[in-house]
């Protein structure tokens, strides 16, 4: 029967090398599988073990490690900042009441001068008021006089147009009794 | 005979000359220097897979981690990833106690990972998807476990089968049935794996083989990037799954009273 | 022609696969469920979803390997 299977590979192979049955079945493999198996197995535990595993848990605990400093670091670094924002809003509140001061100061000195001034400026109006308030009244004296003799002349000629002939004093007596009135 | 009627069938469908696919093909050991018998010692492409396997674990966990960087490298942070993680499922899952089995669990992990990923390239072969690999890894489990429970516990390893807070009557009972699940453990640990792995890549190429085929080939090609998706879930689950049983094993030997 | 039967014992083992997705399809529904209803209690439990996904899976890779035994070992 099957002499052909026995020549090559194996008995779980035909000739055209393709599996008979199941080749997971085939017990003539199983003896090479499971030594090689044992033989991957020990080799993957060994690398593991001897090697990788510790290396890797150093690695793990130097960067737990570290990252405990970092964090420990972190926090003095934070309480230091927190320190200096503390001391900066001091100097901004110092700062800031030293330059009220010095506003109020400088308000209180440019109103005293600007008070003097005032006066100054008050009193020189006042003078300029009191002159000039003379020369009106000068000006309204001569005004009124030129006024009155003004009228006289044109009483006088008023007067003389109508054909009446009054004497100068009694002209004068009515023009100033009107200027009055 | 069973291996002649296989024979005459694949006969048959050569002569039919429809489509041929051999989805098993891929599974087959084969010495990877000449055509000789397969020994136990014979290198074969299993062999070459799973030195693949150890050499890339080599390269993220030795070469790696080679800086020792408190910054790490992308390769470094993949090692520290998978090292945290198991790390923390075994601190989790067993207790403070069971954290001196953490170097034999990181090794199943990382085997049965790095098999499964890497059987996903083109070509490969995967040896997570033989049945007598997953059975060695799951009974080896299951052995070291149950003499772990008794050396540790001594006959109170037995407690784990007797519930005290169950009604008396239904002691027994209940015991008999944990016997018997705690005996399939090992079973449906390997087979899940292998059925896993092997399922997968064997639906790849029942795929592939429908690919050949000029009117469903456009179908085909989606369902090979689909399936190809599901895979890589896959992987990763299965190593995570047998990990993560392991533990829950491994604390049922350290803490059997609950 | 015991071959064709082993054929149809494949077929009728594959529908386990079917029944086995009804199972995952339970568990990730159920977690879901329950993790919406408390998301902070979800992140805790995805271990014992995924053992859960796992068993469940296995029975259904189970009738797969039937499936496959019967294909290609019977």
């Amino acid at each position: 029967m099957a002499t052909e299977t026995h020549d090559a590979a194996g008995v779980c192979v035909d000739a055209g090398g393709s599996a008979l049955g199941m080749p997971q079945l085939c017990a003539d493999w199983m003896p090479n599988q499971i030594f090689w198996l044992l033989v991957t197995l020990i080799a993957i535990y060994f690398v593991m073990s001897r090697i990788a595993l510790p290396r890797i848990a150093a690695v793990l605990a130097e960067r737990s490690g570290t990252i405990t400093n970092d964090l420990a670091a972190a926090e003095e670094l934070k309480n230091k900042a927190a320190e200096a924002e503390a001391a900066y809003d001091q100097a901004l509140l110092d700062a800031r009441a030293e330059a009220q001061k010095i506003v109020a100061e400088a308000k209180e000195e440019i109103q005293a001068e600007l008070s003097v001034e005032l006066e100054k400026a008050d009193a020189q109006i006042a003078a300029k008021t009191a002159e000039s308030e003379a020369a009106i009244a000068e000006i309204r004296a001569g005004a009124v006089k030129s006024v009155t003799a003004v009228a006289k002349d044109t009483a006088k000629e008023l007067v003389a147009a109508m054909g009446t002939t009054v004497d100068a004093k009694t002209i004068t007596a009515a023009v100033n009794a009107r200027m009055k009135g | 005979m069973l291996r002649n009627k296989r024979m005459t069938r694949v006969a048959e469908e050569k002569a039919e000359g429809g489509l041929v696919f051999h989805p098993l093909d891929q599974f087959i050991v084969k010495p990877l220097f000449g055509d000789g018998p397969v020994h136990w010692y014979t290198p074969t492409n299993l062999t070459l897979w799973m030195a693949i396997a150890v050499l890339a674990i080599v390269a993220v966990f030795v070469l790696g981690s080679r800086g020792r960087a408190v910054i790490p490298t992308r390769m470094q942070s993949l090692g520290e990833l998978m090292y945290g993680f198991i790390y923390k499922m075994v601190e989790d899952v067993t207790g403070k106690d069971g954290v001196r089995y953490f170097p034999y669990i990181m090794t199943l992990f990382l085997f049965i990972l790095f098999s499964n990923y890497l059987a996903l390239i083109p070509m490969s072969y995967s040896p997570t998807s033989m049945i007598a690999v997953t059975v060695i890894l799951g009974f080896g489990v299951f052995i070291a476990v149950t003499i772990l429970g008794f050396v540790k516990n001594g006959t109170a390893f037995l407690g784990l089968f007797w519930m005290s807070d169950a009604p008396l009557f239904l002691r027994p009972i209940i015991a008999i049935i944990e016997v018997i699940s705690y005996f399939v453990r090992p079973v449906s640990l390997s087979i899940r794996l292998a059925g896993n792995i092997a399922a997968g890549h064997v639906v790849l190429k029942v795929f592939a083989a429908f690919a050949a085929a000029v009117v469903i080939s456009p179908a085909a090609i989606l369902g090979i990037i689909a399936i190809y998706g599901l895979e890589i879930l896959v992987c990763g689950i299965q190593a995570y799954v047998f990990t993560i049983l392991t533990c829950v094993y491994l604390k049922d030997a350290l803490h059997p009273a609950h | 022609m015991e071959g064709d039967l082993a054929h149809i014992g494949a077929g009728i083992a594959a529908i386990g696969s079917g029944l086995a997705a009804l199972g995952v399809g339970n568990v990730a529904g159920n977690y879901l469920a329950g993790a919406l209803r408390n998301p902070s209690a979800a992140a805790g439990q995805t271990a014992t979803l995924f053992i859960g996904l796992a068993f469940a899976e296995a029975l259904g890779i189970f009738a797969f390997l039937v499936s496959l035994l019967l294909m290609f070992a019977v």
